[in-house]
């Protein structure tokens, strides 16, 4: 996406089918306009048919398509089931567009280089993260690995491009020329094979371009593209992320079985589905002017994107997720930290192989309450560990000096992260452990205990994970995407109120005065560790008044001062938060599992109200 | 929406086993479709880019990269040994001259007036394939390898460490319930393939690796004993490349679980015969699974590629085994396969299947717990 994206096509659409080409299935959903609004109508499933023996996507999006057909009584397909039906002849036959994003194929794939780790190849990282692909490595003049390891390491990695990035205009050549030299010396060979030239995207110092076209040409496809640092304090990533995802439609995409026959049908480029996921959070913040978190939890990624301040940012954290990467959340968490949210007790050996049978067994279910607890205390810890990464990368430009204030010395969440949580508006969770739950509360509890949220932050979950078909919806009629994503797309679950800041145990932390809709009033002291469930219909909100009442702790109007603000509801209704940040909990076990027992109770999260 | 039920493993006496024989680079396939080979024939060989070594000649002699081919005593696309000198200074009258040395030899692959880097590729690795199983070579993808296939006996396991072995099976055990302890392996079990029960402890491998053993086969394995055994835990399951001097196959799971009868009577029938092996594991796209294979050896194998059959849904009578808790581990028959969705003690909805367990006790089971045995 380019940070200057031409103007949005606003095409009068009546109707829209979207697909999105997953790994393993491929979702349809029908958007129409019903009245003077865009609405999800329907939606349909099929097996991704990207691998043998049928090794043609459009197998896959025909099947779901021909589900959303019969489910919505709209003929879809055309009259040899060959094809899509567009544009729309009548209400019932036909589509005004059809679009699609695709991660069919472990997605899109990148290594990216720069010269110094923790700036332009940060840069590139950024750029690459934000266009929706994976990064497999990043390597630098400065990441350790001596140079015969990097060319080993490139060699071995069989990416779908290169992005190469380094130097400001008019800095150092010698470095960026040399990281050129390695690439040329490995010989990098493309993961689809196919005898295509690998894709080569130089987005670096602009004075070195001859020697790289010397270098790479004939080893290579290489494109040009503007300086993705073209000094310390700019960055511009648009021209390298329009490249990639160029360069994804013409040989990543045109490679893949029946991709370009999909790519014939589409009335928008195919995006990658992360890629397509950024778009419509970018849009929505934009829109309403706030600044959201989201994040998908996957069986073996989780993604977080974010946009603070209008700043766009994007992580994958490749080995973390529910199913075949479940091994890898006990191994960087840690067995103490998965326990420390199972509110009974379990044998550890017990455990460590019910994860390691999630890993080789991925598509089960839990089908005991113990097994659902366990599951989502590791969420828990998936989530909790994956936010970490994206904060540390979702920071401002390094390298760049900054003045800084007094105020600066008391932000919270990392020395220059732009992730600050006391600024969250909106918090969206996708992926099967949040948008399944079998309660809505469950999702919001995991959501909280792993992200923190501080002060009032509304939080939502994305229901039937329609974000990306709505992301490349949005490139086509933004009006579209967006009402389609706040009518139909979000399930508000409620709002977290929760002060930032340490608390004293045992000492009251928070007043919290309301005015009901049905105009009565309510005036509650809240103690410390403490998790109070109001429930409010997400038509309804509520004036508050939030006052701390220790010293050191905010609501978001500073240290100790009181707030006033409207509350929205949600499915799940109010949940006021006073652990304190960050969340501590006590290291003795029965007290431990008597507090977590106490806010399962209180939140009525489980149909045993945590007494198992 | 069709119906995806977890991929079953095979347990069968009886079944046509191809095998995908590729180099991972281009090169040369050393038999024709047709050809009978045995499991140690090599059928394709080739050469792999030696290791490509960066060295910073113009740092060494401390002069400008721009000048560096004035000093240059090798051409690119020079073979040089070890030691050789690729460049030298003109000194001072003939004193004080700097020098760079070769580190490795091989061939010089490129020198850089920007840089001053010149990088040495060294000698190319050889690469073979042999044929891992008895069998006739049914196809050959020029310049990549072959297709072997072979009448076999085949189990397939969930999850396995190490990679290709051929090797004699022979029992550890008795019954599938039983532990194969450090007492159980002897030494005239070095080179072969030991049949174990419902689980391994850590101290019988380190046995088994001391005493030659060439693989183990088990029902369970402790999760948390691979990082004893490898010094590093298992995160993904992409396995097959440890080197762990010998190849673990784990027919059920992690934790101490009965080995699934019809597999042990088939290993146990197979005792003796010489067995191919592979711990390699990948649970994601593409799936492998380590696996028994035990070929029959005779000539009457199909010359024509064999095209399995599609996988069937699974039906009322169906061999299973449960693959979660509380069912965990369980052998039993498809009872029922109710087309409506149930409420789980979850409060999840999902589809389900009644099965009756091997002492008639009968359960319900969310479709996606239940793992088909394949005969």
């Amino acid at each position: 996406m380019s940070d200057q994206r031409p103007e949005k096509a606003n095409r009068p659409l009546r109707s829209v089918l979207a697909t999105d080409c997953g790994s393993t299935t491929t979702k349809a959903i029908l958007i129409e306009k019903v009245g003077d609004t865009y609405r999800q109508t329907w939606r349909g499933e099929a097996p991704t048919t990207v691998e043998a023996p049928f090794e043609d996507v459009t197998r896959g999006v025909l099947n779901a398509a021909q589900e959303v057909a019969e489910l919505s009584g709209r003929k879809l397909l055309t009259d040899d089931g060959a094809g899509i039906l567009t544009p729309e002849i009548d209400p019932h036959t036909g589509v005004d567009a059809y679009i699609s994003t695709s991660s069919a194929g472990g997605g899109l794939q990148l290594v990216v280089g720069g010269v110094v780790r923790s700036m332009t190849a940060e840069s590139a990282m950024r750029a690459a993260l934000g266009a929706g692909a994976i990064v497999m490595d990043t390597f630098s003049s400065n990441d350790k690995r001596r140079p015969h390891e990097q060319i080993e390491r490139i060699r071995q990695l069989r990416p779908d491009m290169i992005l190469l990035a380094g130097g400001v205009d008019g800095g150092t050549r010698k470095h960026v020329v040399a990281l050129a030299e390695r690439i040329r010396a490995a010989r990098p060979r493309t993961r689809l094979g196919g005898g295509f030239d690998l894709p080569i995207i130089f987005a670096g110092n602009k004075s070195v371009r001859e020697n790289i076209h010397d270098l790479l040409d004939d080893i290579s496809d290489l494109s040009v593209v503007d300086n993705i640092r073209p000094t310390m304090e700019t960055e511009n990533l648009g021209p390298a992320r329009d490249k990639i995802h160029d360069l994804f439609m013409e040989h990543v995409m045109a490679q893949a079985p029946g991709y370009s026959k999909l790519m014939g049908w589409t009335d928008a480029p195919i995006m990658p589905t992360p890629g397509a996921v950024g778009l419509i959070m970018q849009t929505i913040a934009r829109q309403r002017g706030i600044n959201v978190l989201g994040v998908d939890i996957g069986g073996a990624t989780t993604d977080v994107f974010s946009v603070f301040e209008g700043i766009f940012n994007r992580t994958v954290s490749a080995n973390l997720g529910m199913s075949y990467s479940v091994s890898n959340v006990l191994a960087e968490a840690g067995l103490p930290q998965i326990l420390r949210w199972v509110p009974f007790d379990i044998d550890e050996k017990m455990l460590r192989n019910r994860i390691g049978n999630k890993m080789i067994r991925p598509t089960t279910i839990p089908q005991t309450l113990e097994e659902l607890k366990i599951e989502q205390a590791i969420a828990r810890e998936a989530l909790r560990l994956a936010f970490i990464q994206h904060k540390e990368f979702a920071v401002g430009l390094r390298g760049v000096q900054k003045q800084r204030t007094i105020a600066d010395a008391f932000r919270q969440g990392g020395d220059d992260t732009l992730v600050q949580m006391l600024d969250l508006d909106l918090m969206v969770g996708s992926g099967g452990v949040l948008s399944h739950a079998p309660r809505r509360v469950q999702s919001m509890r995991m959501m909280i205990d792993a992200f923190a949220p501080e002060g009032v932050t509304e939080l939502a979950v994305d229901s039937i994970f329609m974000m990306p078909h709505l992301g490349v919806l949005s490139t086509v009629n933004e009006l579209a995407a967006t009402q389609v994503f706040e009518r139909d797309c979000l399930i508000y679950l409620g709002t977290c109120i929760a002060p930032a800041g340490v608390t004293r145990p045992g000492k009251p932390v928070l007043r919290v005065q309301l005015r009901l809709p049905d105009g009565t009033g309510v005036d509650e002291t809240l103690d410390s560790m403490t998790l109070w469930h109001l429930p409010l219909d997400h038509d309804s909100s509520v004036d508050a008044v939030l006052t701390p009442l220790q010293g050191t702790l905010d609501v978001g109007e500073g240290p100790g001062k009181p707030r006033e603000v409207s509350l929205r509801g949600g499915v799940v209704g109010l949940v006021f938060d006073t652990r304190g940040r960050p969340i501590v909990l006590p290291d003795d076990h029965s007290a431990r599992v008597t507090l977590l027992r106490k806010w399962v109770s209180a939140l009525g999260e489980y149909p045993d109200a945590g007494v198992n | 929406m069709a119906a995806v039920f977890t991929p079953g493993l095979k347990v069968t006496e009886h079944t046509i086993v191809l095998k995908d024989r590729r180099l991972p680079l281009e090169g040369e396939v050393l038999v024709r479709a047709g050809d009978l080979v045995k499991a140690e024939d090599i059928v394709a060989r080739t050469e792999l880019p030696g290791k490509v070594y960066p060295i910073n000649v113009a740092n060494q002699l401390s002069v400008d990269p721009g000048r560096l081919r004035d000093f240059m005593k090798v051409d690119v696309g020079t073979p040089v040994a070890v030691g050789q000198q690729l460049a030298e200074t003109a000194g001072f009258l003939g004193f004080f001259k700097s020098e760079s040395v070769a580190p490795v030899a091989g061939k010089i692959e490129s020198v850089s007036t920007v840089t001053g880097q010149v990088i040495i590729q060294a000698e190319p690795i050889p690469v073979q394939i042999d044929a891992y199983i008895n069998g006739r070579v049914v196809e050959v993808i020029p310049g990549e390898g072959c297709l072997v296939q072979a009448n076999a006996t085949m189990v397939q396991g969930i999850f396995g460490l190490g990679g290709e072995v051929k090797a004699p099976l022979v029992m550890g055990v008795d019954s599938p319930a039983e532990v194969l302890t450090a007492d159980r392996l002897a030494p005239d079990m070095a080179g072969k393939i030991v049949v174990g029960g419902c689980y391994v402890p850590l101290a019988a491998l380190w046995r088994a690796v001391e005493l030659g053993v060439a693989g183990v086969v088990t029902g369970g394995f402790d999760y948390d004993e691979i990082k004893e055994l490898l010094g590093y835990e298992v995160g993904v399951a992409i396995t097959g490349g440890e080197q762990l001097g010998l190849t673990l196959i784990v027919t059920e799971g992690f934790g101490e679980i009965a080995m699934a009868p019809a597999t042990h009577a088939l290993l146990r029938k197979s005792a003796g015969r010489r067995a191919s092996i592979n711990g390699a594991t990948q649970i994601r796209a593409g799936v492998i699974r380590p696996e028994v294979v035990v070929t029959f050896d005779d000539e009457a194998v199909p010359a024509e590629k064999y095209i399995p059959p599609e996988p069937q849904g699974l039906k009322p009578g169906d061999l299973v085994r449960g693959i979660r808790t509380p069912y965990f581990g369980r052998i039993g028959r498809v009872v029922d396969l109710p087309a409506q969705p149930a409420v789980l003690e979850t409060e999840s909805k999902a589809r389900i299947m009644e099965i009756e367990f091997a002492d008639s006790t009968r359960a319900l089971l969310p479709r996606s717990n239940v793992e088909s045995i394949e005969q």
